[in-house]
């Protein structure tokens, strides 16, 4: 009896563990869910409290708000530069995949070469170079133009090879078919290809996305009036640099957390359910 | 089908795969290509399905004088069936997608009219209940037999098979040569690379034998398997039947 009931009882804890904490399907139930994440982010919070306790640092929550008004501009800055930066890094990364794989070699030598410098080499000396030498050799002087062609540029390297490895991924044997079914080129790339090159890259490019976003800060030291710098202005005034910092990450997830949630519904939209 | 093959060669990297090839066969409808692996025949078959470009010699097929450059091959391809061994369906399309796409795309047949012809070829061989599934939830019979349904429905003036049950178990390679024996009944031309000697045999008018980039042998499949001459076919198909 009492061996028995005291499997019963372990039985039962192991079930309220198993109740409460793994995942046991599919579907995992809302209040599951809630329940883990929560617990996570309270874990999370009581860590940095306590933390903030201990070195008896005073938080002054009314300096920042003094300030609102640069972190609005500034936060409006960067959402517009990430938007645009966004696209062009797309059309940047599109043009050389195109050049990736094109017969024409000075094309594909562009290419190999805009690859290997833009990955090889820092975001900021690049900054610098076409800012400061590029830029005022061409004249290319507005600094918000020129910050959304250099990330864009710098981004879009990234791009160009998430592209590329998405449509390499295709097996030859569907290139094959397709040719022996007489597809036009043009047919293949929109029909066969892409469809299936989009699934496969948008996870990838989902979180080279979220890179840019956050590289746009670096853009500061061309004085583009983003938000990285406003908090960097705002912080020599009122010197509330915990709180400046704590809202700067908390104005760049506005952006980021709607980024990684379109992707996922992106790649929901292209998986093969027709 | 007349095909008229004159000194077709082909090498990759100084590796003579075809070694001036000839044959002149008129009024054939089925004609099975055999012989060992790495012998040369499948390469054949993709150079007759234009997705090979030889490195000299000619090829007609019927009133096809086949030319090597993309713009014929284009056209050509278009008239012709392929069916490769590993079925190549797309993967991100349904089976009946598969069929409509090339009739839609490549051949201009309206939506309606794509749908009603792709539904009725897959009744025919028993695939409707399948034909919304993907084709990675189809079985490898069931792949095959799907591509062989859509390279029906273009029409094509003969159809040509690379080995398309080699990689199937015994029972569902029974499934798609019956498929293939029923295509032959309708008097729809083919060419078949293939491993099935016993399909080769039964089903295929004519059997050219290849070996070591050549044709070693050819003649009406009945005899070949019954009094082959040449002492490769004679060696080749008696390793094939020493456990039969």
């Amino acid at each position: 009896m009492e061996i028995e009931e005291s499997i019963n009882k372990t039985n039962n804890k192991e079930g309220l563990f198993k109740r409460l904490f793994i995942s046991d399907s599919e579907n995992i139930s809302t209040k599951k869910r809630l329940f883990n994440g929560l617990l996570i982010f309270l874990l999370l919070v009581f860590v940095f409290i306590f933390s903030i306790e201990k070195i008896g640092y005073d938080m002054r929550w009314g300096a920042v708000f003094k300030y609102k008004h640069k972190f609005i501009l500034g936060f409006k800055m960067t959402f517009l530069l990430s938007f645009f930066s966004l696209f062009t890094s797309l059309i940047i990364g599109s043009f050389f995949t195109v050049a990736s794989r094109s017969k024409f070699l000075p094309l594909y030598y562009l290419y190999r070469f805009y690859v290997a410098m833009i990955r090889g080499t820092p975001f900021l000396v690049q900054i610098y170079v076409f800012f400061y030498v590029i830029g005022t050799a061409f004249n290319l002087t507005n600094r918000y133009i020129m910050g959304i062609i250099i990330l864009s540029l710098f981004s879009g390297a990234y791009v160009t090879e998430i592209i590329r490895s998405g449509i390499e991924g295709i097996s030859k044997s569907q290139l094959e078919t397709s040719d022996s079914l007489g597809f036009n080129t043009y047919q293949k790339y929109r029909y066969i290809i892409i469809p299936q090159v989009i699934k496969k890259i948008t996870p990838p490019l989902a979180g080279q996305f979220l890179s840019l976003v956050k590289d746009s800060s670096l853009l500061s030291v061309i004085a583009v009036n983003e938000l990285t710098k406003n908090i960097q202005e705002a912080d020599s005034l009122n010197f509330a640099s915990i709180e400046n910092y704590l809202l700067l990450a908390g104005l760049y997830m506005i952006i980021t957390i709607p980024l990684s949630y379109l992707s996922k519904l992106l790649e929901r939209k292209f998986s093969y359910e027709y | 089908m007349n095909i008229n093959i004159d000194n077709l060669t082909k090498s990759y990297e100084n590796n003579k795969v075809l070694n001036d090839i000839n044959i002149n066969l008129k009024n054939i409808t089925s004609l099975a290509i055999i012989g060992p692996s790495g012998g040369g025949k499948s390469t054949l078959l993709r150079i007759l399905a234009g997705l090979e470009k030889p490195d000299k010699g000619n090829i007609k097929i019927n009133d096809w004088n086949i030319l090597f450059n993309e713009k014929y091959l284009k056209t050509y391809r278009k008239n012709i069936g392929m069916l490769f061994q590993a079925y190549n369906l797309f993967p991100h399309i349904s089976a009946i997608r598969n069929i409509t796409l090339p009739l839609e795309e490549v051949h201009k047949i309206n939506k309606k009219e794509a749908f009603k012809k792709a539904q009725s070829l897959l009744e025919r061989f028993q695939l409707s209940k399948h034909s919304n599934k993907r084709p990675d939830k189809l079985s490898g019979g069931q792949k095959q037999r799907v591509a062989i349904a859509r390279a029906l429905a273009l029409n094509s003036e003969f159809l040509l098979f690379d080995e398309p049950t080699s990689a199937l178990d015994p029972e569902l390679t029974m499934e798609v040569l019956d498929m293939i024996n029923n295509l032959r009944k309708e008097n729809k031309d083919l060419i078949l690379v293939t491993h099935e000697m016993g399909f080769a045999r039964k089903a295929c008018e004519y059997t050219i034998f290849i070996s070591e980039g050549k044709i070693i042998e050819h003649g009406e499949s009945e005899r070949i398997f019954t009094s082959p001459k040449s002492k490769e076919l004679k060696r080749f198909l008696g390793k094939l039947f020493q456990w039969h």
